[in-house]
């Protein structure tokens, strides 16, 4: 065998042994500190779960009896339509905001300003409340033709703004505010040689942007937006204060009845868990998507899968 | 016969700063020149000029005989609709300093991407036209690269081709070995070299003065945003008739 070809590791230690003209190989170092962290963080975990999970006055049977109740499954439905219903509209109008802030159209730039400006400052809580109580300052919407008695049409508000609609509204136009500032984030990452080079070719502007700036401006795009995701997905639970219908709600009002508070919170708790797990697995599959390319790196590696390769390892 | 390149007064600055002074040049169809000069010149602005991603002040820029950017009423310019700028510039090939090839797009793609999108191109005629460019430039085998995964000399050479792919009358390419390792620049030259024999018309902004003596069939020397020089390249390059000139080349020949 060639004396600098691959070799078993074992043998070549041994060789090490013997001899010093042989060629010396790095291995890695045996890190009693980490196991030494690892193992108290573990013991620290355990003295924190345990008395929770021990405590009498926590009913575990009432966690499953209610985990895949009808009513709690419905809540779950709410939740999930409500964010995503929120989250396809903060998408659009949030690009639509993010390419007005980068137009060369000064009042496009201005009212993107303004519109994160005041969408970011006023707290989320407060702006489902509005949505949820729009009856109460405009009893009816009408489209009507401005300085003419034409009306197009006029509903009752509380036909139009259901919880569901207020709620999905108020969500939606707060996360356009900050997918607008991912979005323009993006668009500047993109060089300005690839626009240029896109133009020489004969590109129209538009195709320009949809061929070449933003599949690049996606790349930066995505891991914020799924944060997004799943940040929109958990404050979807604001909507309680609108008796929304969704999955916390629905929790509150069978612990209004029971009086078993902290088991359906645990309920909704588990339900928000696997939620955002599915979510998160989503955001991976679209963030690999949009990376081709690109050099892969081991950032996106599972810490679970480290862990057990070391032991295995070991 | 018209030019395939015509360039007559053409002025422009930034701000205070003057980077083409009354600039005129012409390149005739199917010749190659190369355009050289000292760094800040404005050969660069030039070029860009020329496809309209840079705008002028005043003067004339025409490829074979149509303005680019600007519709001339009388004395006065008037700055062409994006439509029709874009139409216009299908017809001129540019070659960037650092590529500029789409990094989410493999070799091929960048090099269809012209004829499918602004021509319209059926995706399976432009792959199969894709490769025969791919196939001149040496590069057939590296078709389903990614640009990050390919040399700087071969990701210009993509550059070119994907340029060559939409068949323009005119290819402009501006300092297209500048930013490649120095055993890389052979490779793009060699394609450039064989270009030119091929009678496409090229204007080259370079700082290869072997290349401008070899392969041009004209030069012109920039100084200060003037052409202060333009000829054949044993007359320019051997016997210029400006004394800027002679110092330009006593600094670059050594």
């Amino acid at each position: 065998m060639s004396p600098t070809g691959p070799r078993d590791p074992d043998a070549q230690s041994q060789e090490l042994l013997g001899s010093e003209s042989r060629v010396p190989v790095v291995t890695e170092p045996r890190r009693y500190g980490r196991w030494a962290s690892a193992a108290g963080v573990l013991l620290l975990f355990f003295l924190i779960v345990q008395p929770i999970y021990a405590n009498p006055l926590i009913d575990h049977s009432v966690i499953g009896e209610y985990l895949f109740h009808p009513v709690i499954l419905g809540g779950v439905w709410v939740t999930i339509t409500i964010a995503t219903s929120a989250m396809a509209l903060g998408t659009v109008l949030g690009v639509t905001l993010g390419l007005m802030a980068t137009s060369s159209n000064p009042v496009l730039t201005v009212v993107n300003r303004a519109y994160v400006a005041f969408f970011r400052a006023v707290p989320l809580l407060v702006q489902i409340l509005v949505w949820g109580n729009l009856s109460l300052f405009f009893p009816r919407l009408a489209l009507a033709i401005p300085f003419t008695s034409i009306t197009l049409f006029s509903l009752d508000t509380n036909d139009v703004m259901t919880t569901f609609v207020a709620g999905a509204l108020g969500l939606g136009l707060h996360q356009a505010a900050y997918m607008s500032e991912n979005v323009r984030a993006g668009l500047m990452s993109v060089d300005r040689g690839q626009r240029e080079a896109a133009l020489s070719m004969g590109m129209q502007r538009r195709q320009v942007t949809s061929h070449v700036v933003l599949p690049q401006a996606m790349r930066v795009i995505i891991p914020p937006a799924g944060n997004e995701f799943i940040s929109l997905l958990k404050a979807s639970s604001l909507v309680f204060v609108i008796a929304g219908g969704d999955l916390l709600t629905k929790a509150q009002n069978i612990a209004a009845t029971n009086l078993r508070v902290i088991e359906l919170l645990t309920v909704a708790s588990i339900w928000y868990l696997a939620m955002v797990a599915v979510a998160t697995a989503g955001q991976r599959l679209v963030e690999r998507r949009f990376s081709r390319g690109y050099r892969r790196d081991h950032s996106s590696e599972s810490p679970i899968g480290l862990i057990l390769g070391k032991v295995r390892a070991w | 016969m018209v030019a395939a390149v015509e360039i007559a007064n053409v002025s422009k600055a930034y701000g205070d700063v003057q980077v083409l002074v009354d600039a005129s040049l012409v390149v005739e169809d199917k010749t190659t020149l190369g355009l050289i000069g000292p760094s800040g010149a404005g050969k660069s602005t030039l070029l860009r000029c020329i496809n309209h991603l840079e705008t002028i002040d005043s003067g004339t820029i025409k490829v074979h005989g149509e303005a680019v950017g600007y519709r001339r009423e009388g004395d006065r310019l008037f700055e062409l609709g994006h439509r029709e700028i874009a139409r216009r510039r299908a017809d001129i090939g540019m070659v960037f300093q650092v590529f500029n090839l789409f990094p989410h797009m493999t070799a091929i793609e960048n090099v269809m991407s012209g004829p499918v999108h602004v021509k319209g191109m059926d995706k399976g005629e432009a792959k199969a036209m894709a490769m025969e460019h791919l196939r001149a430039v040496a590069l057939e085998n590296r078709a389903d690269f990614y640009p990050s995964e390919l040399s700087g000399g071969q990701q210009q050479r993509v550059g070119i081709a994907r340029a060559l792919a939409m068949d323009p009358k005119v290819m402009l390419l501006d300092e297209p070995t500048s930013s490649l390792d120095p055993e890389l620049v052979g490779e793009v030259l060699d394609t450039m070299i064989e270009l030119s024999g091929r009678g496409i018309t090229m204007m080259v902004v370079t700082h290869e003065i072997g290349f401008a003596r070899s392969s041009c069939d004209a030069v012109a020397i920039m100084v200060e945003g003037r052409i202060i020089e333009h000829g054949p390249p044993g007359e320019v390059l051997v016997n210029p008739k400006e004394e800027r000139s002679r110092a330009f080349l006593r600094r670059v020949l050594g």
